[in-house]
């Protein structure tokens, strides 16, 4: 059913309509002036200017694996993020460590890792589960691709985002 | 619970955290503590397993009646005896309950006690929960949840024990995470009657091992990976597989002996990773062998039976299920019964089963029978007969001797006097026909799963489901009536073995009137006394007895029982 909806009543100084043209052209006027005087910033000219400087410590871009000082990639598969991501954008399939690896002791590492860059929501849950500071958001927020496909970032596009991560617990190390 | 005979049992009173309960004389009072709703939490203790008392967690307060000067219980204001608490706590699962007995399970002693045993077990233990199978249904990290202090005041260094050892060839080994319950070792000793296991050193430094020149290998090693509380013993099989929280729990039956054990199935996006045992006092208390545990690879098998195929001219031709079913209806009515056998399977359902005996009624045919498959057996539960739903043959008339018949067909087949062959899940090759006869029949249909030698010779293919993928009832092999229940969905375009029999039964005589395995189980029910008012969703999980045992029953598994060791203590092949 169709709603009517009162026009509102106006008075005899809104209706001559002057008033509000004279304000309005005040304030057009006024930023004309700004322009002028170089005091107004116009918008920024992306992607030849970023503003990754300005970016805050806490921003949330795409995800990412990272390896500790030790070269080792710190995730073992445990699974926690792909079970907490709540658009399920991630999928793991783990491995063994062969024995005669030099981290054989950590017994479990990611034989796939990939997170589907079209389902993640950027929410950051993978990196507040993770029990082994093996995932962390970056402040890349650019990501792009032609197919599906592509948004898929497997374990090397992962590493390669992540890199080297310093200040991390190296617990393994103290294991036998 | 050893005592409860049918002639009424002794009751006790006891009082459980302040209110009187009765429970039978012999009950363990961790049970009764259980019973009554206050949950004590344990390692050591198994109900079916001895009780060493070595884990310390169930640690209570306990109590018994204060006597007076004439000998007698003192009553209190409430005509309940006063209980007489002893200063120290006791461990509730070496204790029986006694008349009059008092239990705290709540106090503040109790807790105070709970809290010094979690910190215990957790000086040397390894924490090292991202990587262990156990962790999600690991005993340690739900009672220290529940009962324990979210940090550790040791600062020394933890003891280093050896890690990732091979106990035997399904199960492996981390001392460090070992919390010294023993659960395993009296496994082994009780149950599986195979003493390989054992402590070695003392105090912080104890391990659990094998003994010398020993490997958990016996048919049952998996099931010391179900009963360790912890991560230590854990399944080679499963390992970093999947983690146990992804997995879809199904309750459902073995099917890769007439035992029938009571299984957990654990899927995963129609992918199986491993089978558990269910607790079933009245079938495999709760054990199962690891023949039958690992036995679902082939379900994930490269040769499986995708696509209805049906062979025309001189090739095969993958076609949809109505031409499949029609081309093999049309094959089979060019023949009278006399020219026909059907050879089913003892792994088919009761449901299948019936519409086979229908089928073969309808067409009236003379030569059924089922592929008998025995192999060694154990006194614990491994049975020799490896058909899972032998007595459902027997019963609904599929068979009267397993395999009997089958030089019959051979011989029939042989001489040309039988034109078409129905093999349902079942080989040809394997009862001495060979590829020359198989491929010179005129109609040779097969309902199979994987891929053989003989469907390569078949007229039409009808790829059906395994054991995890449908529905259906079984008899065991004491003649209790056991569901199985659907896991995972079956592969490609595969289809339900019930609806297969069904099409094809309605493209020989006309509609039946069956649209649901329950409406198949229905019409059973009508015809045969032994399924009488039952139902499909009436089995329940634990099944129902409904024949005479017609193998002599395994003796029962409990600590009590006096078995010899098993002599057939074959390592778990793939069947298949």
């Amino acid at each position: 059913m169709a709603i009517t909806v009162a026009r509102p009543k106006l008075n005899w100084r809104e209706r001559m309509y002057l008033p509000a043209i004279a304000a309005g052209m005040a304030i057009t006027i006024k930023h004309f002036k700004n322009m002028i005087l170089g005091r107004t910033k116009v918008t920024m000219q992306y992607p030849e200017e970023k503003w990754d400087s300005s970016m805050p410590e806490h921003y949330r871009g795409a995800p990412a694996l990272v390896r500790d000082t030790d070269g080792r990639v710190r995730c073992v598969a445990c699974q926690l993020c792909e079970f907490i991501c709540p658009p399920r954008a991630i999928k793991i399939v783990a491995g063994e460590i062969p024995s005669t690896d030099r981290f054989a002791k950590v017994e479990k590492y990611p034989e796939e890792f990939d997170i589907d860059m079209v389902r993640c929501i950027f929410c950051g849950m993978c990196e507040e589960v993770c029990p082994e500071q093996a995932i962390f958001l970056r402040k890349d927020y650019a990501i792009t691709g032609f197919t599906r496909d592509q948004m898929v970032h497997h374990k090397e596009k992962l590493l390669e985002i992540g890199g080297v991560m310093h200040g991390v617990v190296l617990k393994w190390n103290e294991k036998k | 619970m050893s005592n409860q005979t049918a002639n009424a049992p002794q009751m006790f009173n006891v009082q459980v955290d302040g209110v009187w309960h009765q429970f039978p004389k012999g009950t363990r009072v961790i049970e009764a503590c259980e019973q009554a709703g206050s949950y004590v939490p344990r390692y050591c203790y198994h109900k079916k397993l001895s009780s060493p008392g070595n884990c310390r967690m169930c640690l209570i307060e306990m109590g018994l009646p204060k006597l007076g000067p004439d000998r007698k219980p003192e009553l209190g204001a409430d005509g309940k005896p006063v209980i007489n608490w002893m200063p120290r706590p006791q461990i509730s699962c070496a204790q029986d309950v006694a008349e009059g007995m008092g239990v705290r399970t709540n106090s503040p002693l109790v807790k105070e006690c709970q809290r010094g045993v979690m910190e215990f077990l957790l000086i040397n233990h390894p924490l090292d929960c991202p990587i262990c199978d156990q962790a999600g249904e690991c005993r340690l990290q739900e009672f220290s949840v529940e009962y324990g202090t979210s940090e550790s005041r040791f600062l020394e260094n933890k003891v280093k024990k050896p890690k990732n050892v091979e106990l035997g060839p399904r199960v492996t080994l981390d001392d460090e995470r070992c919390i010294l319950c023993s659960r395993c070792i009296r496994f082994c000793q009780e149950i599986a009657k195979d003493d390989v296991l054992g402590f070695l050193d003392r105090g912080s430094h104890t391990v659990l091992t094998a003994h010398p020149g020993k490997r958990l290998e016996n048919n049952y090693s998996l099931n010391t990976v179900d009963i360790c509380p912890v991560g230590a013993l854990t399944s080679s099989d499963f390992r970093f597989k999947m983690r146990v929280w992804f997995l879809k729990e199904t309750k459902s039956i073995c099917t890769s002996c007439a035992t029938g054990c009571n299984t957990v199935i654990g899927t995963r996006e129609d992918i199986i990773y491993r089978q558990t045992p269910r607790e079933n006092d009245a079938v495999n208390s709760c054990w199962m062998c690891d023949y039958g545990r690992l036995n679902f690879d082939y379900l994930q098998s490269e040769r499986r039976l995708l696509e209805p195929r049906i062979f025309l001219g001189d090739k095969f031709a993958a076609v949809d299920w109505p031409t499949a079913i029609a081309h093999a209806a049309l094959q089979l009515k060019q023949f009278s019964g006399w020219e026909i056998a059907v050879v089913a399977s003892g792994r088919m359902t009761n449901e299948e089963l019936w519409l086979t005996a229908q089928l073969a009624r309808a067409l009236d045919v003379q030569l059924i029978d089922i592929v008998a498959r025995t192999g060694p057996g154990d006194d614990i539960l491994l049975s020799t007969d490896r058909n899972p739903n032998t007595n459902g043959a027997r019963l609904l008339g599929v068979t009267s001797e397993p395999g009997a018949k089958l030089p019959v067909i051979a011989e029939a087949v042989k001489s040309g006097h039988v034109k078409a062959l129905v093999a349902l899940g079942e080989n040809p090759i394997d009862f001495a026909i060979s590829v020359e006869q198989l491929s010179d029949l005129p109609a040779f249909i097969v309902m199979d799963i994987l891929a053989n030698t003989a469907t390569e010779h078949a007229t039409v293919v009808l790829p059906s489901l395994g054991f995890a993928e449908k529905r259906g009832s079984m008899i065991n092999g004491k003649g209790r009536l056991q569901r199985l229940n659907r896991a995972v969905r079956g592969p490609g375009n595969a289809r339900d073995d019930w609806e297969i029999l069904r099409d094809l039964l309605q493209a020989l005589t006309g509609s039946n009137g069956i649209y649901s395995i329950d409406d198949v189980f229905r019409q059973m029910s009508e015809a045969v006394p032994q399924f009488a008012g039952l139902s499909l969703s009436k089995i329940g999980d634990l099944g129902v007895q409904v024949m005479q045992a017609r193998e002599s029953p395994p003796p029962p598994v409990d600590e009590a029982s006096d078995i010899e060791k098993g002599e057939a203590k074959k390592p778990p092949g793939r069947s298949r």
